[in-house]
C-alpha cells in the first residue's frame, strides 16, 4: 500500500480539486482529508457517513472559585497568559497543567476537551476518512495523525493499493503530521512569486522528513516566466515536475456543479491530471 | 485600531487585501503591517521591506543537570506533551514536542532542570515605504507556529493602525493571529469551497467575539451562494474585487493591487471607512 499526500505550502493552489480528480481516476484506494480545520474534499465526493466519532484530545484548566484563595500563583506562572482574575481563558490555555500542579489549595482541575469529530464515509470512489476540528481548537496534528491511521487501517484491511490524502496548507504541525512516513508528497504550486516562495519552504519540509516529492504546476500558463523559474528550481533540487495543468475556468465550473473536473470535462485539464496519476503510480511503484 | 485579515480557505487573497489596504492608508495614517502567516509569510514579496532587525524566536526547553538529577521521574509525570522521559538512569528530552510551559523545571525537587532556548523561527522588522513592517518565519521542520505568532504580535504599536495578515484555516495559529483585533476582515471567493471555509471562519471570529465583514475576491467565478449566506447571516460584504486576469497577473509578479492599479486605492480607503464605522457602532 502506498500513501500519497497532496501539499502546497500556499493555500488555494488547487490541492482539493486535484485530489477529487485523482479520486475519480485511481482504482482501489482510500481517501483521507487531512485538512482538518478547513476540510473541503467532502463537498466534491458526496459522502454517506458510516461512522462518526468524537475526537477527545488535550485538556483545559478549570478553576473552582469556591476553593480558589486568589493567591495568584497560577496567573504568575502561566506562560500562555491564559489566567486573568482567577479565571482561565479556554482559548489561550494550552492544557499544560502547570497551574493544576502548583495550586496550593488544589482548586484547579484539568478537563479533557472535545476537540473535534472524525468520520468514516462511503463515496462512489471508495472509503473517505475526514474530520472536523472544533472551532479554535488545538491539536490539529493529532487529529491528522488519527485520520491517516484510520485511512491506512481501512486500506490494509481491504487490500487497497493507495491512500490519497488531501493535505493542509502551510508547513507547521498539521502538515508535518500529514507528511511523516508517507510514500510520496505531491506538491501543487502555481506560477506566482508567493507560490514559488511557499513551494520552496514545503519542499524543505519534505527533505527534512525524508519524503520524496514531485511537483505539479497548476495554472502554469498564467505566468510562463514563473513557470520556467519553478521548473529550473525543481531541476536544481532534483525534484520531478510531474504535471503542468493549464488555467481553465472549467475547474471552477465543475466545483460549482459539485463534481471533479475529470468527470465534468475531458479537456486539457482532465487529460493532464490523468497523465499526472500515471506518473505518480510509476514513481511510487519504482 | 487592529484589523486582522483572515480567510478559512487559503489562496483567496488575504495577502492582496492586507498589503493593498496598508499601502492605500499609509499617506493618511501611521500604518503597521504584521505578517502573522509565519508558516508561509508572503507580504514581504509584495512590499519588499528593508529589514533592519532579525531576532530568533526560541521557546524555553528543559536541560537536565545529570549531577543533580536523581531520576525521580517528576518532570516526565508533569509534562503534558511527552516532551521529557525518564528511562532507567537517563532523562531524555524532546525539544520539538515541548511547549515551553516551564512545569518541569519549576517542579523538579532537585532544581536539576534549567531552561534553554530552542530556536523555532525568527521575527523580522523593518520598513516598507511609509509602513512599519513586521513578520515571523517558522523554521523548516518546526511544528509550532503560535509562539512565533505571539512574538510578531508583541510588536503591535497601539498608536498605529495595525493590519495583521493571518494564515488560512480556523485552528490555533489563526486564533493566535486574530484574537485581540478590533475587526476581522474575511477574504473569500464565491465558490463552494470559499463558502464552506467562510462559514467556519465566521464561527471562529464569533467565538472570539470579534466583529467581521467580508471582502469578496474573484467575483464572477462560482455561484451566488456566498452572497446569499452573508445576507442571511447579516455579514456585510464591504468590498468586491472582480475576477480579472490583469489582477491575477500583477499578483503572480509580486505587484500589489494598490500599486499596479492605483484606482483601487480609493476602494481600499472606502473599505477602511466602512470598518471604522462598524467598529464605532
Amino acid at each position: 500500500m502506498r500513501e500519497i499526500v497532496v501539499l502546497s505550502g500556499k493555500g488555494g493552489t488547487g490541492k482539493t480539486s486535484i485530489v477529487a480528480s485523482l479520486a475519480a481516476i485511481a482504482q482501489n484506494k482510500v481517501l483521507a482529508d487531512c485538512d482538518v480545520d478547513a476540510a473541503d474534499l467532502h463537498l466534491l465526493l458526496n459522502p454517506t457517513v458510516r461512522e462518526e466519532n468524537d475526537f477527545r484530545s488535550g485538556q483545559v484548566a478549570v478553576i473552582d472559585p469556591e476553593v480558589c484563595t486568589q493567591c495568584g500563583l497560577c496567573q504568575e506562572l502561566c506562560r500562555f497568559d491564559a489566567i486573568h482574575d482567577y479565571k482561565v481563558d479556554p482559548i489561550a490555555c494550552e492544557g499544560c497543567g502547570f497551574c493544576a500542579q502548583v495550586c496550593p489549595v488544589e482548586a484547579i482541575t484539568m478537563r479533557e476537551c472535545l476537540a473535534g469529530r472524525w468520520f468514516i464515509s462511503d463515496t462512489k470512489y471508495g472509503p473517505l476518512v475526514n474530520a472536523r476540528l472544533g472551532i479554535a481548537e488545538e491539536n490539529s496534528g493529532k487529529l491528522v495523525a488519527l485520520v491517516r491511521r484510520q485511512a491506512r487501517e481501512i486500506a490494509e484491511r481491504n487490500g487497497c493499493d493507495y491512500v490519497i490524502s488531501d493535505g493542509p496548507p502551510g508547513i507547521g504541525c498539521p502538515v508535518i503530521s500529514s507528511l511523516s512516513g508517507a510514500s510520496l508528497a505531491l506538491l501543487v504550486t502555481e506560477p506566482t512569486l508567493s507560490g514559488i516562495h511557499d513551494l520552496e519552504r514545503v519542499m524543505g519540509v519534505c527533505q527534512h522528513f525524508g519524503v520524496k516529492a514531485v511537483v505539479c504546476i497548476n495554472k502554469y500558463d498564467i505566468n510562463e516566466t514563473n513557470t520556467a523559474a519553478i521548473k529550473d528550481y525543481c531541476r536544481k533540487n532534483k525534484v520531478e515536475v510531474a504535471a503542468m495543468i493549464p488555467f481553465d475556468n472549467i475547474v471552477t465550473e465543475a466545483l460549482v456543479a459539485g463534481r471533479s473536473v475529470v468527470e465534468y470535462s475531458d479537456g486539457a485539464v482532465s487529460r493532464e491530471i490523468k497523465r499526472l496519476w500515471d506518473k505518480i503510480t510509476g514513481v511510487v511503484a519504482g | 485600531m487592529i484589523i486582522s485579515v483572515a480567510s478559512g480557505k487559503g489562496g483567496t487573497g488575504k495577502t492582496l487585501v492586507a498589503t493593498s489596504l496598508a499601502l492605500s492608508l499609509k499617506d493618511n495614517h501611521d500604518v503597521q503591517l504584521l505578517d502573522c502567516d509565519v508558516e508561509e509569510p508572503n507580504d514581504h514579496i509584495f512590499l519588499k521591506p528593508d529589514i533592519t532587525r532579525s531576532q530568533a524566536v526560541g521557546i524555553p526547553v528543559p536541560q537536565v543537570d545529570k549531577e543533580k538529577c536523581t531520576n525521580c521521574g517528576k518532570c516526565a509525570e508533569v509534562c503534558a506533551y511527552n516532551a521529557i522521559a525518564v528511562v532507567k538512569e537517563y532523562v531524555l528530552t524532546f525539544p520539538e514536542l515541548c511547549h515551553g510551559c516551564g512545569a518541569c523545571s519549576y517542579l523538579c525537587p532537585e532544581k536539576a532542570i534549567t531552561e534553554v532556548p530552542h530556536d523555532i523561527g525568527v521575527v523580522e522588522t523593518g520598513r516598507a515605504g511609509g509602513i512599519a513592517f513586521g513578520q515571523g518565519r517558522l523554521a523548516i521542520g518546526q511544528a509550532m507556529a503560535p509562539p512565533v505568532i505571539r512574538r510578531v504580535k508583541a510588536l503591535t504599536d497601539p498608536d498605529k493602525l495595525v493590519i495583521i495578515d493571518a494564515s488560512p484555516g480556523t485552528s490555533c495559529p489563526v486564533v493566535e493571529a486574530v484574537k485581540d483585533s478590533d475587526y476581522c476582515l474575511l477574504v473569500t471567493e464565491p465558490t463552494p469551497f470559499g463558502l464552506n471555509d467562510l462559514t467556519l471562519a465566521v464561527e471562529m471570529v464569533r467565538k472570539l467575539g470579534i466583529p467581521c465583514g467580508v471582502v469578496l475576491n474573484r467575483a464572477g467565478v462560482g455561484d451566488g451562494g456566498t452572497e446569499a449566506y452573508c445576507r442571511k447571516e447579516g455579514i456585510p460584504i464591504h468590498m468586491t474585487i472582480p475576477l480579472d486576469t490583469g489582477i491575477a497577473g500583477l499578483y503572480s509578479r509580486g505587484v500589489t493591487l494598490a500599486e499596479g492599479m492605483p484606482e483601487y486605492q480609493k476602494d481600499f480607503s472606502e473599505l477602511y471607512r466602512k470598518i471604522e464605522e462598524a467598529v464605532r457602532a
